[in-house]
């Protein structure tokens, strides 16, 4: 059942980023914003079904069939999403950096708990 | 030209000079007066121009689809009533542009002056052309929108920017009133066309929803015509250049509302909720406008109230609902535009004169400007209704209608009272301002001594008064014809009869006339005395101001009720906040399971599992696990760990028949990992164990909950890709884009024919973004102060110094470059096996997995290992990478590619392909799409190493402003 495992993989992905994206430092957070995104990326390739050996490239110049390919549109929504997500993680990255300079601290709140 | 381009022409011209004059070098006041000039009298001769078309064949049309399903299309309309408008707003511009040449300063920044004015003629031309009504609302946001920087053009003084925002605030709120209005016209009707909404009066009236159509309409109409209650803000916007104000205050701005009840006079006006809201509204704007201006000291205030006065004039006309008083309504807009365009602009010569516009320290100045007074004269004359001037045949046509009887209410029966006396007030303030300002005794301490203006500064009051005049002596040879034309506009065909001279016999509204003159001139000699005391405000009033009502529920709305929100519903703490986020997505990616029932998994048989992928799966998670557990105390741990979980993802997707995809998440990969590496130096030491024994019960209970929503959020999203996994493929787009890849976009590889053909425009709009935030990382690291602690040199690179200072024969940085020197060739030597590599991505990407964005992180990549290799410095002396040049030209290739399809006649990205037939090569498909992956390609390159070199930078600055810091010492 590959489904199966690959349901379990995106959930488990998806479990860790959130357990980090709640955490109070920012490192733990950009890591886990990372392990969300192969989430969200998986689910939404995974939309196209689970399909072995097809990829969506036509043999020949002749029109394909739908039935004998993957689907390519998750395929090439996911594919800007990663390098938009890649964007996401430089900005986040350096915002992160900036405010730790301009605060003293790496907590998300800008400042350390009471 | 036919007459559509011509209309069309006249629309887009005052923008196009705008945008023209705001190039202009700030004190280019000539060169700005010229074009503002050209523009306007080219509009003026352009409306002209389409007159006898109008006039004879009906209105101009012209139609441009856009929307049409919504029902929004480009629509103009040239009706009788839009071309007396639009002959007021260029023929008034044309001299109010002549007038500001001579009044604007040398110091002030004038292009920017005719920018503003410009387009604000533009987006009023906007407004009286338009077929379409959204459109139209659209144009009335503009004008509120340039009206606030023209009355706010003298920024650097506190009344400029407090007057320009309340002008804005409740002309805009006006106009989200009257878009709402319009959404509400369009349900009814079924279409936001002006002619299709004229042709349903009866429908409109009929609904449910007339009434709050009605309100809302009238919202914006009196907002924007200073209608009371919303008078307040036109005493205000006083603190505008003078010529702005005789333009935004006479022919434009304040008139749109007017032009707007016109609009929709057919359709609206007539019923009883129409006659009791506008007639009372523009009541007691009449008399209260003209009560105010009588007690005004300042020059341009008692013009300001006598306008107010004046569009309640024309606003109880149009309520009245008769189609004589709406014939009436429009001539005295009309003669209102050109007298108070006249008279503000004598007001400005006065204030350019004399230094003061204070009736309290003006007397007298007949002696010195004679001219400019006599002028002012007649035009005060004109706007009291002094016969043989045009402001008497409208105010005449005016006491008509009040005598006639429209719904024989107590408030109609009172009318002809009201007018007389509201006639009376006018002939007192227009006294006021000519024995106030050009008689009396010789004024006393002004700067220095006033006299006759510039000869072209005074033409246009020569023309306005001139008009006054002709209008006043001759009006049926004179205006007659373009009234005619404008009311068959208005009314929709139903012509009233109406007679225009001077002349009526004996008559009641004459007897009114007379009353009022008498009455007004007996009220000044009564008045005097109290006047010249010098008192501000006009007795009663003086203390209810819409002013600080205005500011007061402003202050209350943006400041306390904001601060008690915040303090009640807000949080600076971010974990709160994402908790409940989260919280919340699980709640929502629950519902369908609760609200539908029980929702299965699908039908669909699984895949045979493959062992490799269990277990490359099992490393994945594991992975995942240790890295949520590690992130906190082992960074670098953690982000080998997050790079397994990336790895495992790659090899999911070439499993799973997506290689485009593996490719480009390996090769992002690679640049996040260096990245991330980067980024790790400048962050805090972390010390474990903060707790001694075991952390406090808050903590704990804390880390429960979080741990209960990750794995509730990890769990719902499981069963729902299992449950979506198990069900068939629905009929989607997909097939679309696998029948006709190759058929029209000319490549087999059919993911990267979406991304650069299909949907072009979002990738267009998605390099947009990665464009902008490597711009922003690289803004924000140009300020970037590293912490304290941070600055300092790494602990290894500190040994390996000292090892190298304490060795006599070794100088500083050998051992890294005896560590690195094989790597470091070897890595050299990568950078054109990679750069072929990213080529060679690129080449085929539309044919086979490839393609801009991978072979774009790949050349970034060749760049990042030189820098790895050598280090900063040595790169930067040997190679010249500019990042900005790389992202500039991506942009303008893939825009320009998009664009270049106009050309051809197509819409924005079409592409075209063909096969070129190369020499020794052969075939090779030559695709427009493959220019518009090599914008994408140059874009990612650009922006991928921006970020990389502005991070890896830092360490080089902040060493050096160490050591600055140190020799300073």
């Amino acid at each position: 059942m590959m489904e199966m495992i690959l349901s379990i993989g995106i959930g488990v992905f998806a479990a860790s980023g959130v357990w980090l994206l709640l955490r109070p430092r920012t490192y733990q957070v950009i890591i886990g914003l990372s392990l969300i995104s192969y989430a969200v990326n998986l689910f939404i390739f995974s939309m196209g079904r689970v399909r072995i050996d097809v990829p969506p490239v036509l043999k020949s110049g002749a029109p394909g069939d739908p039935a004998t390919l993957a689907d390519p549109m998750p395929q090439a929504l996911v594919l800007t999403a990663i390098v938009i997500g890649f964007a996401m993680t430089a900005l986040f990255l350096v915002v992160l950096l900036a405010a730790r300079g301009r605060t003293g601290t790496d907590h998300v709140d800008g400042r350390e708990p009471d | 030209m036919s007459h559509e381009t011509l209309l069309l022409v006249a629309l887009i011209l005052p923008f196009a000079g705008s945008l023209l004059a705001g190039f202009l070098p700030t004190h280019a006041r000539n060169a700005a007066a010229v074009l503002a000039g050209s523009v306007s009298v080219a509009g003026s001769a352009i409306v002209v121009w389409l007159y006898a078309s109008v006039a004879d064949d009906g209105p101009v049309r012209l139609w441009i689809d856009w929307l049409p399903t919504l029902g929004l299309d480009f629509t103009l309309r040239l009706d009788g009533l839009a071309w007396l408008f639009a002959i007021l707003i260029f023929g008034i511009g044309a001299l109010v542009v002549l007038y500001a040449r001579y009044y604007m300063s040398r110091e002030d920044p004038v292009p920017r002056f005719f920018s503003f004015l410009l387009a604000f003629m533009g987006s009023m031309v906007g407004i009286v052309v338009s077929g379409n009504l959204v459109q139209m609302v659209f144009f009335w946001e503009l004008t509120s929108l340039f009206s606030f920087l023209l009355i706010g053009y003298w920024h650097h003084t506190a009344a400029a920017r407090d007057g320009a925002r309340m002008a804005l605030t409740v002309t805009a709120t006006g106009g989200l009133c009257l878009l709402v209005g319009v959404l509400l016209i369009g349900r009814i009707v079924g279409s936001y066309d002006v002619d299709q909404i004229l042709a349903s009066g009866e429908l409109l009236r009929d609904s449910d929803l007339y009434v709050p159509a009605l309100v809302l309409v009238l919202l914006g109409a009196f907002t924007k015509s200073a209608q009371f209650p919303f008078h307040f803000w036109l005493p205000h916007a006083m603190a505008a250049p003078t010529p702005v104000s005789a333009y935004l205050h006479s022919a434009t701005m304040v008139k749109a509302g007017i032009f707007l009840m016109m609009r929709l006079w057919p359709v609206m006006a007539g019923t009883d909720a129409w006659f009791y809201t506008v007639v009372p509204a523009g009541l007691v704007t009449l008399l209260l406008g003209a009560f105010a201006a009588i007690y005004q000291q300042d020059l341009k205030g008692l013009l300001a109230y006598s306008t107010i006065s004046h569009l309640g004039l024309i606003t109880l006309l149009l309520g009245l609902g008769s189609p004589l008083a709406a014939v009436a309504a429009i001539f005295h807009t009309l003669n209102h535009a050109i007298f108070k365009a006249s008279l503000f602009m004598a007001a400005g010569i006065i204030d350019h004169e004399t230094g003061t516009r204070d009736l309290r320290k003006l007397s007298g100045l007949y002696r010195y400007m004679p001219f400019t007074a006599s002028l002012a004269m007649v035009a005060a004359a004109a706007m009291a209704g002094v016969p043989l001037l045009n402001g008497f045949i409208s105010k005449e046509m005016f006491f008509a209608e009040a005598v006639a009887d429209h719904t024989g209410s107590l408030l109609d029966d009172s009318l002809p009272y009201w007018a007389t006396l509201a006639g009376v007030f006018s002939v007192t303030y227009s006294l006021r301002f000519i024995f106030g300002v050009f008689f009396g005794p010789p004024p006393v301490g002004l700067a220095h001594r006033p006299h006759e203006p510039a000869h072209w500064m005074r033409f246009p009051i020569e023309l306005l008064v001139l008009i006054c005049l002709m209008i006043g002596i001759a009006p049926g040879v004179t205006v007659g014809p373009f009234l005619a034309t404008a009311v068959k506009g208005t009314l929709d065909g139903t012509v009233p009869y109406y007679s225009l001279a001077v002349w009526h016999g004996f008559t009641l509204p004459l007897l009114m006339s007379f009353i009022a003159l008498a009455g007004g001139v007996a009220l000044y000699l009564a008045l005097r005395r109290y006047l010249d005391s010098g008192i501000e405000g006009p007795p009663l009033l003086r203390e209810l101001k819409g002013q600080r009502i205005f500011e007061k529920v402003l202050v209350t709305l943006s400041w306390q009720w904001a601060r008690a929100a915040e303090a009640t519903l807000g949080t600076r703490r971010l974990q709160a906040q994402m908790r409940i986020v989260v919280a919340l997505a699980v709640v929502a990616a629950l519902s369908p399971f609760i609200v539908g029932g029980a929702v299965g998994t699908g039908g669909l048989p699984g895949t045979r599992v493959a062992p490799g992928f269990a277990i490359l799966w099992a490393i994945g998670i594991a992975c995942a696990l240790s890295a949520a557990y590690q992130a906190k105390y082992h960074r670098f741990a953690a982000l080998v760990l997050v790079g397994g979980s990336g790895l495992v993802t790659c090899v999911t997707f070439v499993w799973l028949s997506a290689p485009d995809l593996a490719v480009t998440q390996l090769l992002v990969e690679i640049v996040t990992t260096v990245l991330l590496l980067l980024g790790l130096r400048w962050l805090p030491k972390r010390i474990e164990n903060v707790y001694p024994s075991r952390p406090p019960l808050p903590v704990l209970l804390r880390r429960y909950i979080d741990f209960a929503i990750a794995c509730g959020l990890g769990g719902v999203m499981a069963f729902l890709s299992y449950c979506l996994m198990t069900r068939p493929l629905p009929q989607s787009v997909s097939r679309f884009f696998v029948e006709n890849a190759y058929a029209e976009g000319g490549g087999t590889n059919i993911v990267n024919v979406i991304l650069v053909d299909f949907r072009a425009f979002d990738t267009m709009g998605e390099i947009v973004v990665l464009c902008l935030a490597g711009l922003t990382v690289f803004a924000l690291l140009r300020r970037f102060r590293p912490a304290p602690e941070s600055i300092e040199s790494p602990e290894q690179q500190r040994i390996q110094d000292a090892y190298d200072e304490a060795a006599p024969d070794r100088t500083l940085g050998d051992t890294v470059t005896d560590y690195m020197l094989i790597p470091r060739l070897i890595m050299n030597w990568l950078f054109p096996v990679i750069a072929v590599m990213a080529v060679y991505l690129f080449m085929r990407g539309h044919d086979l997995p490839g393609g801009g964005f991978a072979a774009g992180v790949t050349l970034s990549i060749a760049f990042i290992v030189q820098y790895m290799a050598s280090g900063t410095r040595w790169v930067e002396d040997h190679l010249r990478v500019l990042p900005l040049r790389w992202m500039g030209a991506g942009l303008l290739i893939s825009a320009g590619t998009g664009a270049g399809s106009f050309w051809f006649g197509y819409p924005f990205l079409t592409s075209h392909f063909q096969y070129l037939d190369i020499p020794f090569i052969g075939k090779v498909p030559a695709a427009s799409a493959l220019l518009f992956d090599l914008g994408v390609f140059a874009l990612v390159v650009g922006a991928t190493v921006l970020v990389l070199i502005a991070l890896a930078h830092q360490s080089l600055r902040s060493n050096r402003a160490a050591q600055a810091a140190e020799g300073g010492e």
